[in-house]
């Protein structure tokens, strides 16, 4: 059939370029919900992005969009330069858990504390995907990695770092979330995330973070439809999905 | 009618798209595509209704979604 209302196509501000994603990994599905939102916000021309170190190092291929290329775990200092310089533009960092919660970890927190006025898609994926599957902040207890064959050892490296919780303790008003990108209603759910961060950038409001559980099926040793089930079973659980601050509750406290 | 489209260039398949389609439409060809992967393919097209699921969990946006008037024939396989 060829005629016909088209109801869902590729989002102009995400290129026609193959990405090298393994098949089934959802930073594809996160890539497109940030493209999608800033095609419906009609602000694509003057969106720049920051890409990571890590599978997304090649993001600035995919995006139709202005983009700037951090070392490792700095993209929130780029993004901080380039809003800071100029504030009319829209600028937004796209960060593995590695990249954002461990060698980036003191950049994230400051600039969240700053209260810079920019947007965070931090895609948790509970590993190092891009060098081979080592053990991230973010790993759960008793998951096996390449660095913990074992198992994660709480007693030895400590708990997971739930970041968006951390980030949300602070004083400095920001809007903070999760969502995860398991399957399609997660999905839809996880754009409204996404485009209220971005909407409070649109209107100057506040730093904005959202936090996208995420899949890695090729280091997580799993198929790809095996590895959303794992996003189910074991990731949500521990990081539970939802609103964790809105810029009202600028003291602090956890948002219901 | 509704009508899905994959592009088996693009498809990596993941099957992600098969699994969640309520009607059965989606399943894995038998022929290897250009990258060296089974893709995803369309069965029987005339139960697509059109809600895009398969779409929304594509994570290589190969997935285009078509809707040409109201499909009624829910689930009716
Ligand atoms: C300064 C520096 N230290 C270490 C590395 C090696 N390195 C590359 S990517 C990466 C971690 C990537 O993990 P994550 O941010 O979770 O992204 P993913 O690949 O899982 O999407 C590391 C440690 C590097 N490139 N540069
Ligand atoms: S290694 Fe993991 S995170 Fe990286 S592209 Fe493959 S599945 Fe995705
Ligand atoms: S649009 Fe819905 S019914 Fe049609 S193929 Fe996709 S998931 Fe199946
Ligand atoms: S979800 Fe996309 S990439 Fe995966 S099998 Fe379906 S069409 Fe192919």
């Amino acid at each position: 059939m060829t005629g016909g209302e088209v109801v869902f196509s590729r989002p102009e501000s995400l290129r026609r370029t193959p990405t090298h994603y393994c098949p089934g990994c959802t930073h594809g599905t996160a890539h497109r919900l940030v493209a999608e939102v800033l095609d419906e916000l009609g602000i694509r021309e003057r969106t720049v992005g920051v890409a990571p170190v890590g599978c997304a190092v090649f993001a600035y291929n995919y995006f139709n969009c202005d983009f700037l290329e951090a070392a490792h775990g700095r993209a929130p200092a780029f993004a901080t330069g380039v809003k800071r310089v100029r504030p009319e533009l829209i600028v937004f960092t796209y960060q593995g858990d590695g990249d954002l919660a461990s060698i980036g970890l003191a950049e994230i927190l400051h600039a969240a504390n700053r209260g810079e006025k920019f947007t965070v898609v931090f895609v948790n994926n509970a590993i190092y995907g891009m060098t081979g599957g080592q053990m991230a902040p973010t790993t759960l207890p008793g998951q096996v990695t390449t660095t913990c064959p074992g198992g994660r050892d709480v007693e030895q490296v400590g708990y997971p770092l739930r970041v968006a919780e951390l980030l949300a303790t602070l004083r400095t008003p920001g809007y903070i979330a999760r969502g995860s990108l398991h399957g399609p209603e997660a999905i839809v759910a996880s754009k409204r995330l996404v485009r209220r961060a971005f909407e409070h950038q649109v209107a100057g409001t506040c730093f904005g973070l959202v936090e996208l559980l995420s899949t890695c099926p090729t280091n997580w040793g799993l198929t790809p439809m095996a590895a959303c089930q794992w996003v189910v079973d074991r990731m949500i659980p521990y990081y539970p999905l939802g609103e964790l601050k809105r810029p009202e509750s600028a003291t602090g406290q956890v948002a219901s | 009618m509704s009508a899905v489209t994959i592009d088996s260039t693009r498809c990596k398949g993941c099957e992600l798209c098969c699994r969640v389609c309520p009607q059965g439409v989606l399943r894995v060809a038998k022929q290897i595509n250009t990258k060296g992967y089974f893709p995803a393919e369309v069965g029987d097209g005339t139960l697509c209704m059109g809600c895009c699921m398969c779409a929304v969990v594509c994570p290589d946006v190969a997935i285009e979604v078509r809707v040409h008037g109201v499909h009624y024939d829910f689930l009716g396989q």
